[in-house]
């Protein structure tokens, strides 16, 4: 399965979500199917897409968070995990890309080539609900179960090691930063109408 | 009982409510015990324990563009584990972070283990441009947090606050 693939399967149940992504491939490939002003890419600070999920969830649990990881990302933030667990927001839903390499950066190995199993770390963590993943149809229940169970779910999607040919976009951080904050403010002036 | 002051945790507990904040990452070190306790007792605050202290830069990061004021406690050691997330989540994305660091391995420090990181944390601040100040007296704490809250909402920067031992610690000196 190749990420690109994986994120466009989803892309048209991600309307109406809070998603953040991480750096690099993810946020370049998600933008190339199509920014909304919902998404928000942590184009730095490696490890924290996941904790700022889990800001986003506890403070606003109307709201549906979608985070998009990678293996790279995670594994810099482990801890996070347990700490994800312990609050166990139901509205996240955490989905580890898995190329089993550092891609953007030459596409060096990571641990998961050498047998570490981030859905197993997961779930040991304590994550409610933890998937291993390996072709597109597998994907895309998954990811809709995980919608439909309401609870923290962490689904590791095995991935090939192929990306887009270049990672900077035409989008600046700071304007995707204060559209995605415009964004989570109108759904709350909404919400408490 | 512990030498940690309760009736200046309850100050800065208190100014921190009183500046908006509703949510607190912590990683409870000595001098935080009492601040843990009040947060995690309040049903008005969301307490989010961390395996590491770099996590709540992202949490508060989360929370701020979901229009939730935050505050993270942590001690220096913490801030120095922090590091790249303030430089490249908090700062590269312009992002309010008030942070209340505990001031070890200063003037009176007996632990041995927390003396170098003492040495650094004024110089690392500095470095990383990040605004801050004491609170070593109780009269001006209310007023500090405060300040320090509006600088880091109008400047869209991280700012700190040192938690030192003439406001934290009760112990008589020897």
């Amino acid at each position: 399965m190749k990420r690109l693939e994986a994120l466009t399967a989803v892309y048209p149940r991600l309307q109406d979500k809070v998603v953040v992504t991480i750096m690099g491939a993810v946020a370049a490939e998600l933008q190339s199917i199509g920014h909304r002003p919902n998404f928000f890419y942590l184009q730095h600070a490696m490890g924290l897409a996941s904790s700022m999920g889990l800001g986003i969830a506890l403070t606003r649990p109307e709201c549906q968070v979608v985070v998009f990881d990678g293996d790279g990302s995670i594994l810099m933030n482990l801890g996070g995990l347990t700490t994800l667990a312990r609050y166990r927001p139901r509205n996240l839903v955490h989905v580890v890309f898995d190329n089993e390499s550092l891609l953007s950066v030459g596409g060096f190995p990571t641990a998961t080539s050498t047998g570490s199993d981030i859905a197993a770390i997961a779930a040991a963590a304590g994550i409610p609900r933890t998937a291993t993943v390996r072709a597109l149809d597998e994907f895309t229940r998954a990811f809709d179960e995980a919608l439909a169970a309401g609870d923290l779910t962490t689904i590791v999607a095995k991935v090939d090691a192929v990306g887009p040919s270049k990672f900077v976009t035409d989008l600046s951080l700071l304007e995707n930063r204060f559209q995605f904050q415009r964004y989570l403010t109108s759904v709350h002036a909404h919400s408490t109408r | 009982m512990s030498p940690v002051s309760t009736a200046s945790s309850r100050l800065i507990y208190d100014a921190l409510k009183a500046s908006g904040i509703r949510l607190m990452s912590a990683l409870p070190e000595t001098w935080l015990v009492h601040l843990v306790r009040m947060a995690d007792e309040d049903p008005d605050m969301t307490l989010v324990r961390l395996a590491k202290e770099e996590e709540g830069v992202g949490i508060s990061a989360g929370a701020h563009l979901a229009g939730v004021r935050s505050a993270m406690l942590m001690q220096n050691h913490g801030f120095l584990a922090s590091v790249n997330g303030i430089v490249s989540c908090a700062q590269l994305y312009r992002i309010p972070l008030l942070m209340l660091i505990s001031y070890r391995g200063e003037f009176g420090e007996r632990d041995p283990w927390q003396t170098e990181g003492g040495g650094v944390t004024e110089d690392l601040l500095r470095a990383l441009r990040i605004p801050f100040s004491y609170l070593d007296r109780a009269d001006h704490v209310a007023h500090r947090i405060a300040k320090a809250q509006t600088l880091a909402l109008s400047a869209n920067k991280p700012v700190a606050l040192l938690l030192c031992r003439d406001l934290m610690w009760e112990e008589a000196p020897s």
